[in-house]
């Protein structure tokens, strides 16, 4: 399997007013072409910090980063990143909106446009590319903030609690929409998650970090036996308990 | 597009909206009508002293009798002295709070001194003024400036700054320049802003050439106050 994304005795320490603060420790990761990677961990651990530093958004205090086999130092042009906020400028149509990125790197070419329609029409969006963001529902935006972050073919998707400013129903539903644009695009995609369940439903593995700094505790390796799998079959299966309760307990919330 | 099919409740609603538009339309030039004939019947029967508080018809007399005087002329020159001291204020005041949004570093250094700028009372500056650029248009175009400039910096640098940071944050993810995040989020974002800033600048600069025309005109609406005396 190809390495897509190498992650090497990385380490983060902010400079904060008020001292010093250790967000990350010596973190390995890879993660391999096609694969959803997701990371959970304590709340304040430094996921996010992670994610910034891969975006090359947030410098790192030491070890390296390979993306696609090269070294990366700064912000890359083969990450695309999903924040929380869908983040949609409300003065942009929603068109507009998905051409954003392109046009932010001058990539708005006759082909470029054709495969953002293309990604509109398959994921019904494309009879509301001439409507404004505050006409679509919370889930329909999120999927928009996709298709924009799709629109510039990252190599690696990062996505941090994209899904969490959502109502639990329009939560699910949009896990299994986005889950399965990622498998059928063959997105490659690292996550980060509060949501045990979430994390268990789209991943294919799951790196475990431990309470701040941020040491990498373990991955686990998740598998159903399910023919078309998709984030709510599986929440069915045994397995899923099973995968839950290891986890929960890796995550030592010890109240 | 969607006319053909309206719903009967669709046409309640819109007919709805459309008699309450009209209805406060109504009510305000009643209000304006009403505050006139008021006026009027009171001076006319002496319940105020007309001497002091003038009268609609005296005002009408005396402004029909300052047409041939050339009051639109002076009405004429306040106008141009309002809006080119609203342009020049508006516009310097956009193009600073955007130098100072680029460096952090300048906002910081000049944040005292636009809050004491802001803070002086510029009427007062008057004299400085025409002493400064001499006692003619310029001085009170340069007043109609002094009073709106420093309130529009201070007004768009803090929409600038309070900019939602996820945006900017989306925007650097596909690794925005500085001058992108400044037409494509920072601009637009504030459009709002610009445009309360425009509506508080238009009668900023009014006061300012008015202050200015009573310090050193020979033209304009300063004449107004000519208005007020009860027979020319
Ligand atoms: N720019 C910064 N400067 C200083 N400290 C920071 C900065 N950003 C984050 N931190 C600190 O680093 C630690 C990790 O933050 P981070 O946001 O990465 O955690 P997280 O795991 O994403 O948290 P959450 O679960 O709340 O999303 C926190 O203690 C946070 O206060
Ligand atoms: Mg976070």
């Amino acid at each position: 399997m190809k390495k897509i994304l190498e992650i090497k005795d990385i380490s983060k320490i902010y400079q904060a007013k008020n001292g010093e603060i250790e967000a990350l420790k010596n973190i390995n990761l890879i993660v391999y072409e096609g694969e959803l990677l997701s990371i959970i961990g304590p709340s304040g651990c430094g996921k996010s910090t992670l994610l910034s530093i891969i975006a090359g958004l947030e410098p790192k205090t030491s070890g390296k980063l390979y993306i696609d086999g090269e070294e990366t130092t700064k912000n890359s042009t083969k990450i695309g990143y999903m924040l929380q906020k869908d983040s949609l400028l409300e003065w942009r149509s929603i068109y507009r909106n998905v051409m954003f990125g392109l046009e932010i790197r001058h990539l708005k070419t006759e082909e470029n446009k054709a495969y953002v329609e293309e990604l509109l029409k398959k994921y019904n969006l494309y009879e509301f590319k001439d409507k404004y963001p505050s006409q679509l529902s919370g889930g329909m935006r999120q999927r928009v903030a996709l298709i924009r972050t799709l629109a510039v073919k990252p190599k690696i998707l990062l996505l941090d609690e994209a899904f969490s400013a959502l109502d639990y129903q329009t939560r699910l539903m949009v896990t299994k929409d986005i889950y399965k644009i990622l498998k059928n695009e063959k997105i490659t995609a690292v996550m980060v998650t509060h949501d045990i369940s979430e994390s268990i439903s789209m991943s294919d593995r799951i790196a475990v970090l431990s309470s701040r700094p941020a040491t990498l505790k373990c991955i686990k390796k998740i598998d159903f036996n399910i023919e078309n799998r998709d984030p709510l079959n599986v929440r069915e299966t045994p397995e899923f308990s099973k995968y839950f309760d290891s986890i929960w307990k890796e995550l030592d919330v010890h109240a | 597009m969607h006319k053909k099919n309206i719903s009967d409740d669709r046409k309640k609603y819109l007919r709805k909206k459309y008699i309450k538009k009209i209805s406060i339309v109504i009510t305000q030039i009643s209000i304006l009508i009403a505050f006139i004939a008021i006026w009027e019947i009171s001076a006319n029967k002496g319940l105020i002293d007309s001497f002091i508080m003038s009268q609609p018809s005296k005002i009408l007399k005396t402004f029909i009798n300052l047409s041939s005087n050339d009051l639109l002329m002076h009405i004429q020159v306040t106008c141009n002295e309002t809006l080119i001291g609203f342009l020049l204020g508006t516009g310097i005041g956009i193009v600073i709070a955007i130098i100072l949004w680029w460096s952090d570093f300048f906002s910081k250094v000049s944040e005292p001194y636009l809050v004491v700028l802001n803070s002086l009372p510029k009427v007062a500056l008057g004299p400085v003024i025409i002493i400064w650029v001499g006692a003619g248009t310029s001085a009170i175009i340069t007043m109609a400036i002094a009073i709106s400039l420093v309130v529009t910096i201070l007004d768009i640098l803090n929409g600038f700054l309070e900019t939602d940071k996820e945006k900017i944050k989306m925007a650097r993810t596909f690794n925005c320049t500085k001058f992108q995040l400044l037409t494509k989020i920072i601009i637009p974002a504030n459009v709002s802003n610009f445009i309360n800033s425009l509506k508080i600048n238009i009668g900023l600069s009014m006061v300012g050439v008015i202050t200015g025309e009573f310090l050193v005109s020979k033209a304009g609406l300063r004449i107004f106050n000519k208005l007020w005396k009860p027979g020319i």
